[in-house]
């Protein structure tokens, strides 16, 4: 990122994106009793991802705001 | 049944030996028939190759028809030739490989480097042919094979970066010689950038300062900076090393797409950067030494330069459809046939396969060049006997005859020791009706015709498209016991019945056991005879199948017995599926129940056409009918038109009343009417009532006696439940809150104010609002608390309600009621039209006195149209609400239009007061002539009447300058919507095939095939649309009111 410039990770329109902890993931994969590769994807050229420094392999929790649900949650799993 | 998981599938080639192996026959003799009208023994309707003649048996399975599935057989061909679905592939094949050695033209670390990435695919299950693509790029740009030849190695550590090509040549020679190697004299150097990268930029400033390093050493001979220093500055973006008195500067250029290094002595050096995913790589170097003869790729490992010296590479030509050319040195072009192509394909070793995605068991290249061609069985081409006893064959059956002619042709010249030339004719002529038995289509070859002219429909053509063998008949297919008419309107019917003729019901039929319960009835049935409701087919107790006809139908029905089976005719109350055309949603097919009528439409009630989207102009639908109890039962409960009166798209009524029956149940519950006992009879005939309301009053008539009324507003409160409280405001509604004023609630002037209590209407207008079909909040109210079948008969009781009343009352719309009075007319002209169009005037003048000013972020042509679209459309407007004024409330056309029956006010304005500005792309006209619209008018005019303007109204009459830019205006509409429904049809198709595997599971979350996650809660708030409140999850504020009884503000 070039200074000056606004992180995008700050643009009302970004979602909040975090990399969640290990225990964190496997607590979500246990609830929904599924392997990693069980959820959904993102790109690591995603520009969010690139800008967090997310790992391959991280799992990003993704918190929307939702008009009917309040937040809706979303995972993520890092990939190439 | 047993269901199994499909864990695979695998695609391959055919081998040579496989096709022999599989075949039952060796075909060749090109006839089919001979003169005795038998099969000819080793012909193409070889009696090994399957039956497809009653009462014969299979020669190879001994099985009859429709047992025997059919075997293949195969025809050895006289010579290879392409299989034209791989020309491609084959053509980058030989791009690819050595056409000595045929190993993949890649360098070692390459290869390994690829094997690596195909392999990770493969365990992702991901494609790897984004891969295969760049290794066949990678590889066609190689001029010289690395993997044949001899390699030496040459001791090269003191070769700098700084000589000059031509002092390394020497010196490369030199040393060469000295090991016994020559070069010749005309021998020279090239170094060029290789994609190899040696370091990346972003991590060298922090840790790896070591292999920048290391690369200023080994690739330049820098030695000193083994102990120099390293610092960075600007920004990470210039990298230094320093010792003693040494310097070298390293700098990335501010695009990032190169570096270069300064060396002390003042040369630069520059090298692209490739940039990765964000991280910059820099190239390494590739050094080729040419000569006369052969390509030495010199190699780098260490300070030692291994040369090889390979065999140089041509490049292949392909020519369509179906040759190959080589190109060689001199430029010429040498063909090559497919025998030399297969010998390439041979060459390739089963260990490289991988890198151009085949795998050497399921699939070697040397199969794409076919030897023995597979001959399908013949159940797959019947021939068909035509009525004069003549047979034709099937298309495939032709081509292969084609096929088997050539060939034997071929065989016998070349064994005569025919000419070169002819033989090469007949090859191409082989590969000519191969191709095409493959694929009659391929561009730049003639399609190969029946007799008659016709194309003949090969392999390719089986399978492709709508009607091929995946659209038509995997994904799609033909079903009985369907039924297919023009529908027509029976507002009589329930919403949840079909009237269907009765010569459909006599054709379709419903298969019943017989017991001892339903015997009477269907032995009655069958007597019957063919007529109405009576059988088409009995099938005894030992499984014959017998026809009911005019002979035996008597002594059927007389031995009709349990454990029989009746196929009897469609009766009333039978369940069958109702469908139109485009199914968009899954309300285009819902269960109905039949009525058997007179007549040859299908009968549809007008409340139920919305879901459908279906009108009465021609459209046709389809029935089809259920045949076992468990689709009965599913249809009933899931399908059943009341079910679905909720749309599941926006949770709101789908099904509710349309045109006629909003105009009738507004003109009944306007106001406060009063009617006498007859009257209200009258209206509420065939309604679901069982008692007649208590009167609300009574009064004295002429001969003075107490006559009980009741009132309009009672009459409509008797179709409702008892205990139902709703408020709402209606369609009629003037927004007043909007407008900052109050609400007056019961008071209305407009009756919009709609309030229930305890099953009684105490104010306010039915209109569209509360049973129309998309709003209908009353219907919606009444699904969600007394029930499905509470809502259909509520929907069919106001239907029957508005049709009594709108009888009573009698209700046209016709050219009069288009009329206004003059007065209308003249304040529309003068007041509306006349005050914009002057409006317009000024503000051309001012933009032509370069006195307007320009609106913020427009151009000042922008704003004066702006300017000048905003008064015009006010202007109609304007004589709109004049219009409506001078129609008043009772004109019919004001009348639906506020009801929400049919039209708008903006359709009435048109029609009574002004047709406004037309446009095109939201603009004004401007097209046309140069400068003008047409030539009525003078250049660069843009007053109103000149740019589209059309100030008459329909009733008047356009003037013909109006009347060409509303034709224009009226076009782009046309266009429109004919490229909207074709763009949206195609969509649609897109998002079915991507969503259709698609299932939300117990716990809440939406997953494919594969368990893969979609989405962790459905919808991402596990709101189900046809459960909301109109897409909300609850109506707080309904809740509310029904608990409290409180009206909270709106």
């Amino acid at each position: 990122m070039k200074k000056g410039n606004v992180s995008i990770l700050e643009h009302e329109s970004v979602p909040i994106h975090e990399i969640i902890t290990n225990e964190e993931l496997n607590a979500l994969l246990n609830k929904y009793k599924i392997r990693k590769e069980q959820l959904p994807k993102i790109k690591s050229t995603d520009p969010v991802i690139k800008e967090m420094n997310a790992e391959l392999g991280d799992v990003v929790e993704i918190r929307r705001s939702s008009r009917t649900a309040g937040t809706a949650l979303s995972y993520r799993l890092v990939i190439k | 049944m047993r269901t199994k998981r499909i864990q695979g599938l695998k695609f391959g080639l055919l081998s040579p030996k496989e096709i022999r192996k599989m075949s039952a026959a060796k075909v060749i003799t090109a006839d089919t028939y001979g003169e005795d009208g038998f099969p000819i023994e080793l012909g193409l309707v070889n009696q090994r190759l399957g039956v497809i003649d009653p009462g014969l048996r299979c020669k190879t399975c001994g099985g009859r028809m429709g047992e025997c599935p059919g075997h293949f057989g195969h025809i050895e061909l006289a010579a290879p030739v392409m299989h034209i679905g791989y020309v491609k592939l084959i053509y980058k094949m030989l791009s690819a490989t050595c056409r000595k050695c045929g190993k993949v033209l890649l360098e070692e670390e390459d290869r390994q480097q690829f094997l690596y990435e195909i392999g990770q695919q493969r365990e992702r299950q991901a494609d790897v042919g984004e891969v295969v693509k760049l290794i066949f790029k990678e590889a066609a740009k190689k001029d010289v094979c690395m993997h044949c030849g001899e390699s030496f190695s040459v001791d090269a550590e003191d070769l700098s970066e700084s000589l000059k090509n031509e002092e390394i040549t020497n010196e490369l020679k030199k040393r060469l010689e000295e090991q016994g190697n020559s070069l010749t004299e005309t021998a020279h150097i090239k170094r060029s950038l290789d994609d190899k990268c040696i370091f990346n930029w972003r991590e060298v400033p922090g840790n790896d300062s070591e292999l920048l390093r290391s690369y200023l050493i080994d690739d330049f001979g820098l030695t000193w900076v083994k102990t120099a220093e390293f610092s960075k500055t600007q920004k990470d973006k210039r990298l230094t090393f320093s010792a003693d008195k040494h310097v070298v500067e390293i700098t990335l250029s501010s695009k990032r797409d190169k570096i270069s290094i300064e060396f002390e002595d003042g040369r630069t050096y520059e090298q692209p950067v490739k940039k990765t995913a964000g991280k910059l790589n820099v190239h390494n170097y590739k050094w080729t030494l040419t000569d006369e003869e052969k390509v030495y790729i010199l190699r780098r490992k260490g300070l030692e330069l291994t040369v090889y010296c390979g065999e140089r590479k041509r490049q292949i030509k392909y020519d369509k459809p179906t040759t190959y050319k080589e190109i060689d040195e001199d430029g010429k072009e040498h063909r090559l046939m497919p025998t030399d192509v297969r010998e390439r394909l041979e060459r390739i070793p089963d260990e490289d396969l991988a890198l151009l995605g085949m795998d050497a068991k399921s699939a070697r290249p040397e199969w794409m060049v076919l030897t023995v061609l597979p001959v399908p069985p013949v159940t797959a081409r019947p021939s068909i006997t035509l009525e004069s006893g003549q047979r034709s064959e099937d298309d495939v059956t032709h081509k292969l005859v084609d096929i088997i002619r050539i060939n034997q042709r071929f065989m016998e010249n070349r064994d005569a020791g025919a000419p070169q030339l002819i033989i090469e004719d007949l090859w191409e002529l082989l590969q000519y009706h191969i191709s095409t038995y493959f694929d009659n289509d391929i561009a730049g070859v003639p399609p190969a015709r029946h007799r008659s002219g016709r194309p003949l429909k090969t392999m390719a053509q089986r399978l492709k498209g709508k009607e091929g063998r995946f659209r038509g008949s995997l994904s799609g297919k033909r079903v009985n016991f369907s039924a297919r008419t023009v529908i027509s309107p029976d507002p009589d019917i329930d919403i949840g019945e079909v009237g269907v003729p009765e010569a459909i019901a006599k054709e379709l039929t419903i298969t019943v056991n017989v017991t001892e319960r339903n015997l009477k009835l269907l032995s009655a049935a069958v007597g019957r005879g063919g007529k109405h409701p009576g059988a088409n087919y009995v099938r005894r107790a030992d499984g014959k199948k017998v026809k009911v006809t005019d002979i035996n139908y008597e002594a059927l029905s007389e031995e009709l017995g349990v454990g029989w089976k009746v196929e009897r005719h469609l009766v009333d109350g039978d369940i069958v599926l109702f469908n139109r055309q485009p199914s968009l949603h899954r309300l285009s097919i819902m269960a109905h129940y039949v009525r058997v009528m007179p007549g040859k439409t299908f009968r549809l009630n007008p409340s139920v056409c919305p879901p459908y989207n279906a009108d009465y102009d021609g459209d046709e639908m389809n029935m089809h009918v259920l045949q076992t109890e468990e689709a009965r039962a599913e249809a009933k409960i899931l399908m059943a038109v009341q079910r679905n009166i909720i749309s599941p798209r926006f949770g709101r009524p789908i099904i509710g009343g349309i045109h006629d029956y909003i105009t009738g149940i507004f003109l009944l519950t306007r106001g406060v009417r009063k009617f006498e006992k007859e009257a209200v009879l009258d209206i509420l005939d065939n309604v679901d009532i069982d008692v007649l309301d208590e009167p609300a009053g009574t009064f004295i008539s002429s001969t003075y006696e107490k006559v009980p009324y009741w009132t309009n507003k009672q009459i409509f409160s008797m179709i409702l439940p008892e205990d139902l409280n709703l408020n709402f405001r209606g369609k009629v509604c003037e927004k007043c809150i909007e407008k900052g004023l109050t609400c007056e609630k019961e008071q209305c002037p407009h009756e919009a104010y709609v309030l229930i209590q305890n099953g009684k209407l105490i104010s306010g207008v039915i209109d569209e609002a509360a049973v129309g079909s998309f709003k209908g909040l009353i219907i919606d109210r009444i699904f969600r608390h007394y029930g499905e079948v509470a809502s259909k008969e509520f929907i069919n009781n106001t239907s029957r309600l508005a049709i009594n009343a709108i009888l009573r009352s009698g209700f046209s719309f016709g050219i009069s009621d288009e009329d206004i009075p003059l007065e209308g007319k003249d304040q529309i002209r003068e007041d509306a039209v006349h005050e914009a169009e002057k409006k317009v005037d000024a503000l051309i003048m001012a933009y032509e006195a370069e006195e307007l000013e320009a609106l913020p972020g427009r151009t000042l042509e922008e704003s004066l149209e702006l300017l000048i679209m905003q008064s015009l459309g006010s202007a109609r407007d304007e004589a709109g609400d004049i219009a409506e004024r001078h129609l008043g409330i009772e004109n019919p056309g004001v009348l639906m239009a506020k009801s929400g029956a049919r039209g708008s006010l903006l359709n009435l304005t048109q029609m009574t007061a002004c047709v406004g500005q037309q446009s095109v792309r939201g603009e004004r006209i401007s097209r046309g002539y140069q400068k003008r619209t047409l030539p009525h008018f003078k250049p660069d005019d843009r007053s109103a009447d000149a740019r589209g303007f059309v100030r008459a109204s329909f009733k008047d009459g356009l003037s013909p300058t109006e009347y060409f830019f509303h034709a224009v205006g009226g076009r782009e509409a046309l266009v429109d919507t004919a490229v909207r429904t074709s763009q949206s049809g195609y969509f649609q198709r897109r998002l079915i095939n991507a969503l259709q595997d698609l299932e939300v599971k117990y716990d809440g979350t939406v997953r494919e095939t594969r368990d893969t996650v979609v989405q962790f809660e459905y919808g991402e708030d596990g709101v189900d649309p046809s459960k909301s409140e109109g897409g909300n999850v609850v109506d707080i504020d309904k809740i509310i009111r029904a608990e409290v009884g409180v009206e909270v503000s709106t």
